[in-house]
């Protein structure tokens, strides 16, 4: 089965304009969500507590409710999670109270009231360690960046880095605009999903710049949009295998992987879209205004006059 | 050309071999078993335990079906969970309290697995149940007790040398004395610095308020504070051995945090209290007038002579002491074995600090020749830790405590004189609790969404390659092989995270399949013969997949360094399958190739799809 023969290169860089404005709409859509609704952050980042309870027989919130109001602690709150047996309980870092004191009161409670509560997961961080997982989870954005742009200015070229980097980063930027959007909470398995997109989806560039690459050797009459065009056709088929496998292991951890692996699976599923695009319709157009050309991707080995490179879009 | 030479077979069959042997052990489960362990380091884990734990289980007529000697204990392979539990009571009965008996499950690896060290993979507590605990330790509070004593250091040192002041306070870390004059102030820095050279001294003030401000430099600080952590650790080691909990990890993370692993546990209010827990040693002497054997069997008998109180030391031997106490383990500032210079039997070396210093001083001169009782007051348990027998008046602080049996014995005492209490308060900031069947539940999930998930990729890569799909497939399966194995051998955490890292690493990792297939039937359209159209496609694909694998190395290896716990998980599994994702889908995928197709003369067509 082939489902992809195409014959003729399809003029991807004629839509260059066309697909970086609907990028740029999209990506300041993304802006404007976090800015405007920010992120939903999990107990990891923001500190807290978060309970969850198994009742034997369907729970009842609203009497759960009443109970956790006794106990004298507020902004509590109750959700069914899964499904009408498990309940999800969250409440913010007190500051009379030390976060193991606190999951005590609230299990003890809710024991009290209905034997049959089992409490299976408590997620108790203290507002410290949340601080300190910004810092980190930003430290480690900006080593992969960094990491990704020196290994691949060193491999092609300081355009293809850029151009790279920022299809990424406008991806990565997406996803966050998502997760504001829908308000889905953002913890630190979201952030791992992310990082490993981000490394993920540079390879959809890594790809297509090392055909551009093989072009620029074999196709000598060609001009640079004419041999991106065709690097990027030719590889389409792959592309588009390689994103629907990978996208159906996520799928499968979206619908097995249970409450812990949604969220996490929403991510990449996001990335992985968006990768195929902004790594192909994005980047791509980015490197050839950069002025990607023959010779400074190919370098003195193939003595050419430096002046022949100056190709325009 | 596409022939490979045969030690590339040889290596791929060994590679794959090793494979298989390091991931049978997670196929045979685990079964239930007691674990006995010391819960004083100066018992030996050897074959005494072993027939002591032997001879105990034959006296209650309990079957077994394994035992075994580890570094940790001896570990009891039982056949069903009720005599598991019936175990643990009679072995708890017999052995006493110098061991804790813990339940536990040990792998069914057979012992020829075992013997090659192969193990299944260590699942972390998300995905077996338990506690997880972040303590703090609050090391301004141990600094400002370090300030505290060197308060009372100066105050008799000053009282001593008969130099005069007015006040002596501490203002935070820094230790503030007043004078009346200059030149008093002058004599008692050069006092001061003589005697306690790491703290940085300085003169300030006019007419007659002189104040002579000491603080700490930076390195005495680190030291306090790196003491303080090291006590804490020991303390918490030791009062979670009494938890009896099988697989306890006590460890220090950074500079002022300590993790606290407790797999299984289930009661968290027990674990929080035990560790939140404070035990004190007390210095008391012992009453000799009431210490023949008489009294000493009467009072364990119930008549406890009046003004005294019963406790036993670490033999079981019974000691009278007296209520009142002399000194208060916060005095000890620090403590460790040592060799007595005269006859070279072992000692411990107590360092007290100013205070406590002269008191022991004036206790000493007023009771030569008479007993001295160390007690570890905890909650609900008071023993008497060694009761040495005063020589002389001792004076300075240093205080040397002979009648070790051997240096191990001086080596523990010493750590349980300063391990007995926390030296910095603790506060739990983060805590992580999984209920067991939610452990059984989270692994389900992870194995279900990699399996269904290799399931549908390979159907669809087989329907779209077709023998070159169902070569990838099998590629990707060695993958999945060398990576359990890997785990397996590392030993490293599996989380829950961990697996999705699994089933990512596979879906992402036949990413390089798909090129060097794709770039096949490239070839192919391009007029090459099936030979040269195979031996291209690897050929070309190789640079692009190594390139797009190194930047995915360095995304994996970001998250390592900066991730935490789960995370880190992740990034474990998530680099490990880059790296054996280039070994499977370049070296493994062409070797079956080449199996496949490169012995054949001719070929006329390649099934490709």
């Amino acid at each position: 089965m082939e489902l992809f023969r195409i014959k003729k290169d399809i003029p991807f860089m004629s839509y260059g304009r066309l697909t970086t404005s609907i990028s740029l709409v999209t990506f300041i859509l993304a802006v404007f969500f976090l800015l405007h609704r920010g992120l939903h952050y999990g107990v990891d980042f923001t500190g807290g507590t978060v309970m969850e309870v198994h009742y034997p027989t369907t729970a009842n919130i609203q009497k759960i409710r009443e109970v956790l109001d006794g106990t004298g602690l507020k902004d509590i709150t109750v959700q069914n999670f899964g499904s009408s047996q498990d309940v999800l309980i969250r409440l913010p870092v007190k500051k009379d109270m030390s976060i193991a004191q606190l999951s005590e009161k609230i299990s003890g409670a809710l024991k009290a009231s209905d034997s049959g509560a089992e409490v299976r997961r408590v997620e108790s961080v203290g507002s410290q360690v949340g601080e300190e997982l910004y810092e980190n989870g930003a430290l480690a954005l900006l080593l992969v960046c960094s990491g990704i742009m020196a290994y691949l200015a060193m491999r092609f070229e300081w355009r293809f880095a850029v151009a790279a980097i920022i299809a990424n980063m406008h991806d990565v930027i997406i996803i966050l605009g998502f997760f504001a959007f829908f308000q889905w909470e953002f913890n630190l398995t979201v952030l791992a999903a992310i990082l490993a997109v981000l490394g993920y989806s540079v390879n959809e560039s890594v790809v297509v710049f090392d055909r551009v690459r093989e072009n620029f050797k074999k196709m000598r009459k060609a001009s640079a949009v004419h041999v991106i065009d065709n690097a990027i056709t030719r590889t389409m088929s792959r592309t588009i295998i390689t994103h629907l496998m990978t996208q159906t292991m996520v799928c499968s951890m979206l619908f097995f992987g249970g409450e812990t692996l949604h969220n996490f699976s929403l991510a990449l599923t996001i990335g992985i879209l968006f990768g195929i695009y902004s790594s192909v319709l994005v980047a791509c157009p980015i490197a050839m205004w950069l002025g990607v050309s023959r010779a400074n991707l190919i370098g003195d080995a193939e003595k050419k006059p430096k002046d022949e490179a100056t190709l325009a879009p | 050309m596409n022939r490979y030479p045969l030690w590339k077979y040889v290596l791929i069959g060994t590679v794959f071999i090793i494979g298989l042997l390091y991931t049978i052990p997670n196929f045979f489960g685990e079964s239930p078993a007691v674990q006995i362990s010391p819960a004083k380091t100066s018992l030996k884990v050897d074959q005494g335990l072993l027939q002591k734990v032997e001879d105990a289980l034959k006296l209650a007529d309990i079957p077994v079906d394994g035992m075994f000697l580890d570094p940790n204990g001896v570990k009891v392979r039982l056949a069903s969970t009720d005599i598991q539990l019936l175990a643990k009571d009679k072995l708890v009965s017999a052995l006493g309290k110098d061991y804790t008996v813990a339940l536990n499950l040990v792998p069914q690896t057979p012992n020829w697995l075992q013997s090659i060290g192969a193990k299944p993979m260590y699942l972390g507590l998300d995905l077996r149940g338990g506690v997880h605990f972040l303590l703090q330790v609050d090391m301004k509070a141990a600094l400002d007790k370090a300030a505290e004593s060197t308060v009372g250091d100066f105050r008799m040192s000053l009282r001593k040398e008969k130099i005069n002041y007015y006040g002596i306070e501490r203002q935070g870390q820094v230790v503030v004395v007043k004078f009346e004059s200059e030149a008093e102030a002058t004599k008692a820095r050069n006092l001061l610095a003589k005697n306690f050279s790491d703290l940085t001294y300085k003169i300030s003030g006019s007419d007659k308020d002189f104040n002579l401000t000491a603080s700490m430099s930076v390195m005495a600080q680190k030291r306090i504070q790196e003491f303080a952590l090291k006590q804490n650790l020991q303390t918490l080691h030791n009062r979670i051995n009494e938890l009896g909990v099988a697989e306890p990890i006590v460890q220090q993370q950074g500079l002022d945090r300590i993790v606290v692993q407790l797999p299984g546990v289930q009661d968290t209010a027990k674990a929080k209290e035990i560790l939140g827990r404070t035990a004190t040693l007390e210095i008391r002497m012992v009453d000799e007038e009431k210490s023949d054997m008489a009294t000493l069997q009467k009072a364990q008998a119930g008549q406890v002579p009046f003004g005294d109180e019963l406790y036993f030391d670490r033999e079981g031997r019974p000691v009278l002491v007296k209520k009142s106490v002399v000194l208060t383990g916060d005095r000890i500032t620090d403590a460790g074995p040592g060799v007595n210079g005269q006859n070279g039997s072992s000692v411990v070396n107590v360092t007290l600090d100013g205070r406590g210093a002269g008191i022991f001083k004036n206790v000493t001169r007023e009771n030569v020749g008479k007993r001295m009782a160390i007690l570890l007051i905890e909650k609900n348990s008071t023993e008497v830790v060694t009761a040495p027998v005063i020589n002389e008046e001792i004076g300075g602080g240093r205080v040397q405590i002979s009648g070790m049996a051997n240096a191990q014995e001086a080596t523990d005492i010493s750590l349980l004189l300063r391990a007995g209490a926390l030296a910095a308060p603790m506060e739990i900031i983060e805590e992580r609790t999984v209920g067991p069947s939610m452990g059984e539940e989270n692994i389900k999930r992870g194995v279900h969404s990699t399996l269904w998930g290799f399931a549908a990729i390979a159907v669809m890569m087989i329907i779209y390659y077709m023998v070159f799909g169902g070569v990838s497939v099998m590629a990707l399966g060695v993958n999945l092989l060398l990576l359990v194995a890997i785990l397996s051998m590392l030993q490293a955490t599996l989380t829950l995270p961990g697996l999705a890292a699994i089933a990512l690493a596979l879906g992402m990792a036949i990413d390089a399949n798909v090129l060097i297939n794709e770039r096949i039937r490239e070839e192919l359209r391009n007029g090459n013969t099936p030979q040269a159209s195979i031996h291209a496609g690897y050929d070309r694909a190789f640079d692009t997949i190594l390139d797009s694998n190194v930047t995915t190395l360095i995304a994996g290896l970001a998250l390592f360094m900066f991730g935490t716990g789960p995370i880190k998980g992740f990034a474990v599994v998530h680099v490990l399958g880059i790296l054996t994702s280039m070994f499977s889908a370049v070296l493994v995928s062409r070797a079956i190739v080449n199996l496949l197709y490169g012995y054949r003369r001719k070929i006329e067509k390649l099934r490709i799809g």
